[in-house]
């Protein structure tokens, strides 16, 4: 490397043979997460498209299913994910700044605030699950529309909620438990002082992808949770 | 420009805002705003998203055009999805 014309800056080990200078390579995979990150837009996006679909065609029967959501542990782990949000942006600042003990505390505590979300939506499944809500032969769902005692809910739309509600949860959760596994190898190489304020591009991207996971579920929350709750 | 690094404060104040809108987004959808209830917990997580992707995610502060131009160009693309489809299912007489 060292007579190549282009390696111009100090020699760091983490600068491949292809880009000019470390702001660079940091740039241009920067830019590449981001276009990953443009495709799960498109990903999550035909999800939410089918969800707003139905939810206009059958607005009630969907008020009253979201109703019998928790929305105490909907608000907690938005909250818990926030806060998550928060622990990543402080670990990326303490390896601009080169404080290796830092980012591990830091990131030791998004894994905490992870695992915690998903405890809590596991929580949250159990008792759907126990209340028959899981669409399926034995799905059933009692209540009447919102506003109208007489009138019951239709167990088809009912059922088509869920399934939308568990879809969305689902892939969201199965995002979280990779971002989970993303963040423990993260953890591991700080602690081994991997990531310097030269060279910390793993945990940077990673942080935007448990940003857009945690945008994610800020719009699944008032969609799925707070539909109808006027009554 | 190297890499932007936001202050702690800047970030503290970031996540407060968040937090004290998502108890807003609960406590506002108890209130009867009619058809407005949608809307105003779309705005607000709107805002909410907005705050993360510009400040959590330095998108505000990166000095590399093409990421502004992906992010943008992803949100456009979503909202086409959206309003297209949309436009189209909640017009149609026969349900």
């Amino acid at each position: 490397m060292a007579d190549s014309p282009i390696a111009v800056e100090h020699h760091n080990p983490a600068l491949k043979h292809h880009f000019a200078n470390m702001e660079q390579q940091r740039e241009a995979s920067s830019l590449g997460m981001w276009l990953f990150l443009a495709t799960e837009i498109m990903f999550f996006g035909g999800m939410f498209c089918a969800y707003l679909i139905y939810r206009y065609w059958y607005f009630p029967d969907f008020a009253a299913a979201s109703k019998s959501l928790d929305i105490t542990l909907g608000a907690v782990n938005t909250a818990v994910l926030i806060c998550s949000s928060l622990t990543v942006v402080m670990a990326v600042r303490a390896a601009q700044l080169g404080k290796r003990q830092e980012q591990v505390v830091y990131l030791a505590l998004t894994l905490v605030l992870g695992l915690a979300f998903l405890g809590i939506k596991g929580v949250e499944w159990t008792s759907k699950f126990k209340e028959h809500h899981i669409p399926g032969p034995t799905f059933n769902f009692e209540g009447s529309v919102p506003g109208h005692p007489d009138q019951p809910v239709d167990q088809h739309h009912a059922q088509l909620f869920f399934s939308l509600y568990f879809a969305m949860t689902g892939m969201h959760a199965l995002h979280m438990i990779i971002g989970v596994g993303i963040f423990s190898y993260l953890l591991y190489h700080a602690w081994k002082g991997k990531y310097t304020p030269e060279y910390h591009t793993p945990l940077e991207n990673s942080g935007l992808y448990w940003h857009f996971v945690d945008i994610v579920w800020i719009y699944l929350f008032p969609l799925l949770y707070l539909i109808d709750r006027k009554k | 420009m190297s890499e932007p690094i936001v202050s702690t404060k800047t970030n503290i104040a970031v996540w407060l805002t968040l937090l004290v809108l998502t108890g807003v987004t609960a406590g506002v959808a108890f209130v009867d705003l009619g058809p407005l209830n949608t809307i105003v917990a779309l705005v607000i997580a709107t805002f909410k998203a907005l705050l993360v992707v510009l400040i959590f995610m330095h998108v505000k502060y990166t000095s590399e055009k093409l990421v502004k131009v992906v992010v943008i160009s992803a949100v456009f693309f979503l909202l086409l999805l959206l309003g297209l489809s949309l436009a189209d299912y909640t017009t149609r007489l026969l349900m």
